[in-house]
């Protein structure tokens, strides 16, 4: 058969489909709803470094000397600016016990009774940091802001100290206690945001989910409905078939990515650094890298209830293991092998890459070819597989 | 029952019965010996078949041939060995209960389902190797509709139109005629959804014939209609074969419905074709033997005389009409005798008896040993909620 008429078949085969979805009012405002709370699920539901801000704290000044209040009018002055903490006056570690168990407060510090004197006697004075265990994200944020503050603490009081006992000019008395300042700087300018990080990845997610779910859902719903005869007993080619369904998901799964993009730019704040070409291009590419995975579900399964168990049991693992939410490199090694033999994590890495740090296509070109590859591979053998399961 | 049965295969010959002289063709493997029953007198005899095969290209102007066609579903055989063929122009009927293999004929001859064994040619090309030959001289009306509820009609046409490369201009005119063959020009631009069965089972026929198809496949057409919408597919089906010359192999399991439209009927059970003629002459298989057919009206009706007729040996079916009227078939000369002394006896107060003619039900009783539909057991489980009151007095004593 010509590879026109294949070509003429399926255009009316994704008209069909597109005609049908665009008549069902429930599928349109999902199409929208879709990505809107997924972006706003996902942006917000993880904490990031800057969503500390008048977290509760308790605070036990257990010391009877002098510098124990210093200190603590040093962290309320500190506090003022930074507006992290709201400090909740504490007697003891029991005390801060109990508040963390009612969940008044999200961790403690105290200042123990010899803290004054151990400074006096010329030793180190020790702060007390209390930790919830039951919240590590938490736990782990509060640390390192308090190990932060008490270190700066301690090296204003050390420059001060320099400088009003031994006449020690303040940038001298600074460069002797910390010789090494660092700087950050990124390579893009703007502050490193999670919605960065995880916009390319969902665009990525949401186009696999499209062929995933709605090709073996398209197809075999029409199995069951008794509708896929209508085409089958036609003389087109069983390429048109599945090439006009393809085509059909794959435009409501670039609609949908586009909608997440839009969302991520205009109410998240993300920029889009690299060719907006090369991320339609790569957004592509993902689809071409999945739809033999699709066509091989479907092939597979032969009624519309065993399509979405199939497909749910292979897009779990794909959405958590390929790095859309949280970095590849947090994994252990063996997580990492898995995340590395599926496509997805590719297609994120090359979206990421384009969109967050504005690559060229020579930065993705690895990602490229093997998408490609799974592409070419994966379809290769679905193929033939669905001819075959369509005149079973 | 196997006496009666005649296996159609790949080798039909016509053979003449020495008793009545009438002439019918019989169907065999290459050399078998087949045991047959002659249509018209009932007389039984031995025939030999010819050993010669047909070529399945020379299509002898017969728009079907099916030869030894076999379809496994794992251990189960749905299609046994099946061969017979249809002429071009008539209609013809597959006839058979649920499950009988019918819609797996049909599937295969549209080139659905792969064979697992033998051969079919459809138009002239095999459903094979030529399926895509094929397909452009078929329609198809499946059992299920093949519509998409949210498309209007015309929508639902144009697309089907579309996929057999009908040009535009042509295809717009054809879509026009094809609406008004069945009245429907009004609705055109109407969603499917919104129509109801019978007007979606006729924009589902018209589907079908939008390629101007040589052959069209009719699977179960009038299931699930009501009886208006049943008349109007019927006459549907009659139209599109005496205009256009169309030739048609529909399945149906009601034996009326094959009566009244087909040219030839095909008896099918448990995957084989146990017999194949003109409806005229199947039932002639039953006017030869000694099966008859009584309708009783008893005013008194209750289940001890039901009961005590069917315990008569003569008896081979009994059903349950409505309150009053009984259905008997029997068999044997006294049959009619034994059934109005045991009538006596219990007491029946007899309105009516009428011997009726012989039906392609009786026929297909006769065949299979069973009725096409389990209009029995049906009728007997509604007497029992629905029936008078002595009857359903005891019937629920008994679950007590």
């Amino acid at each position: 058969m010509a590879a026109k008429d294949v070509l003429r078949h399926s255009i009316w085969i994704c008209w069909k489909d597109l005609l049908e979805f665009s008549r069902s009012k429930m599928r349109l405002v999902m199409l929208v709803l879709m990505p809107l709370f997924m972006m706003v699920m996902i942006g917000f539901i993880f904490p990031s470094s800057s969503s500390i801000s008048n977290t509760p704290i308790a605070l036990a000044n257990n010391d009877p000397g002098s510098l124990g209040t210093g200190f603590v009018q040093q962290l309320e002055i500190i506090n003022n600016q930074t507006g992290m903490m709201k400090l909740i006056t504490a007697t003891n570690f029991n005390d801060i016990k109990t508040k963390l168990q009612n969940s008044e407060v999200n961790g403690g510090i105290i200042i123990p009774e010899n803290f004054s004197s151990n400074i006096l006697a010329g030793k180190q004075g020790e702060i007390i940091v209390v930790i919830d265990q039951s919240n590590p994200q938490m736990s782990l944020t509060i640390e390192s802001v308090l190990s932060k503050t008490v270190a700066m603490m301690g090296e204003q009081m050390a420059i001060h100290n320099l400088n009003v006992t031994y006449q020690v000019s303040m940038t001298r008395a600074s460069s002797m206690i910390t010789p090494y300042s660092v700087q950050f700087k990124g390579i893009i300018p703007g502050e490193p945001s999670y919605f960065q990080f995880v916009a390319p990845g969902i665009i990525a997610m949401v186009v696999m989910m499209a062929l995933m779910t709605g090709l073996p859902h398209a197809i075999s719903y029409e199995k069951d409905m008794g509708t896929l005869d209508g085409m089958l007993a036609a003389p087109i080619s069983r390429l048109s078939i599945i090439l006009g369904k393809v085509m059909a998901q794959t435009i409501r799964g670039m609609i949908q990515g586009f909608i997440i993009l839009l969302l991520a730019v205009v109410l998240f704040g993300v920029v889009i650094e690299g060719s907006i070409l090369l991320v339609i291009a790569l957004v592509i590419l993902t689809v071409f890298s999945f739809v033999g995975l699709g066509i091989l579900i479907t092939s597979f399964a032969d009624k519309e209830e065993t399509a979405t168990m199939v497909m749910m049991t292979f897009m779990f693992p794909m959405m958590f293991l390929s790095g859309v939410f949280f970095p590849i490199q947090q994994m252990p090694w063996y997580m990492q092998d898995l995340a590395h033999i599926l496509p997805l994590t590719y297609a994120t890495t090359a979206l990421r890459k384009v969109m967050v740090l504005g690559a060229d296509v020579s930065a993705v070109g690895t990602e490229i070819l093997i998408l490609i590859g799974f592409g070419v591979i994966l379809l290769a053998v679905a193929v033939p597989m669905f001819r075959r399961a369509m005149s079973r | 029952m196997t006496q009666n049965t005649i296996e159609l295969h790949q080798i039909t010959q016509q053979f003449k019965c020495p008793k009545c002289g009438h002439i019918a063709e019989y169907s065999g493997r290459p050399n078998e010996r087949v045991i047959v029953t002659c249509t018209s007198c009932g007389n039984k005899g031995t025939i030999t078949l010819p050993e010669t095969i047909p070529s399945p290209q020379s299509t002898n102007g017969h728009a079907i041939e099916i030869s030894y066609l076999k379809k496994m579903f794992g251990d189960f055989t749905a299609v046994d060995d099946v061969s017979f063929f249809v002429k071009k122009g008539e209609i013809f009927g597959l006839l058979g209960p649920n499950g009988a293999g019918k819609s797996t004929i049909i599937r295969m001859l549209c080139t659905l389902s792969r064979p697992t064994n033998g051969s079919a040619t459809v138009a002239g090309f095999d459903v094979v190797k030529q399926a895509s030959k094929v397909r452009q001289h078929i329609g198809l009306v499946s059992e299920k509709m093949i519509m998409y509820d949210e498309l209007t009609a015309r929508e639902n046409l144009k697309l089907f139109g579309n996929l057999y490369n009908i040009p535009k201009d042509a295809l717009d005119k054809r879509i026009d005629e094809l609406l008004r063959l069945v009245r429907m020009e009004k609705w055109a631009d109407e969603r499917i959804k919104t129509f109801s069965t019978g007007m979606k089972q006729r924009i589902n026929v018209i589907r079908a014939l939008v390629n101007q198809p040589e052959i069209l496949f009719l699977d179960e057409p009038t299931l699930g209609l009501d009886p208006q919408s049943t008349a109007e597919i019927r006459e549907l089906i009659r139209r599109i074969n005496s205009e256009n010359g169309t030739t048609i192999i529909l399945t149906t399991h009601i034996m009326g419905e094959a009566d009244l439209l087909c040219k030839r009927i095909g008896i099918i059970d448990h995957g084989k074709i146990v017999a194949l003629d003109a409806p005229a002459n199947l039932k002639k298989i039953i006017s030869g033997t000694d099966v008859s057919t009584f309708e009783i009206e008893i005013s008194n009706l209750n289940p001890r005389i039901m009961s005590s007729i069917q315990s008569l040996s003569s008896v081979k079916s009994l059903v349950q009409e409505d309150t009053t009227h009984l259905l008997v078939r029997a068999n044997g000369g006294d049959a009619f005798d034994t059934i109005i002394d045991s009538l006596r006896k219990n007491g029946a107060k007899v309105r009516m008896v009428k011997n009726l003619e012989p039906s392609l039900e009786d026929v297909f009783l006769q065949l299979t040993g069973r009725e096409a539909r389990d209009k029995v057991s049906e009728n007997n489980v509604s007497s029992t909620g629905s029936g008078h009151g002595p009857h359903r007095r005891r019937a629920s004593r008994r679950i007590r």
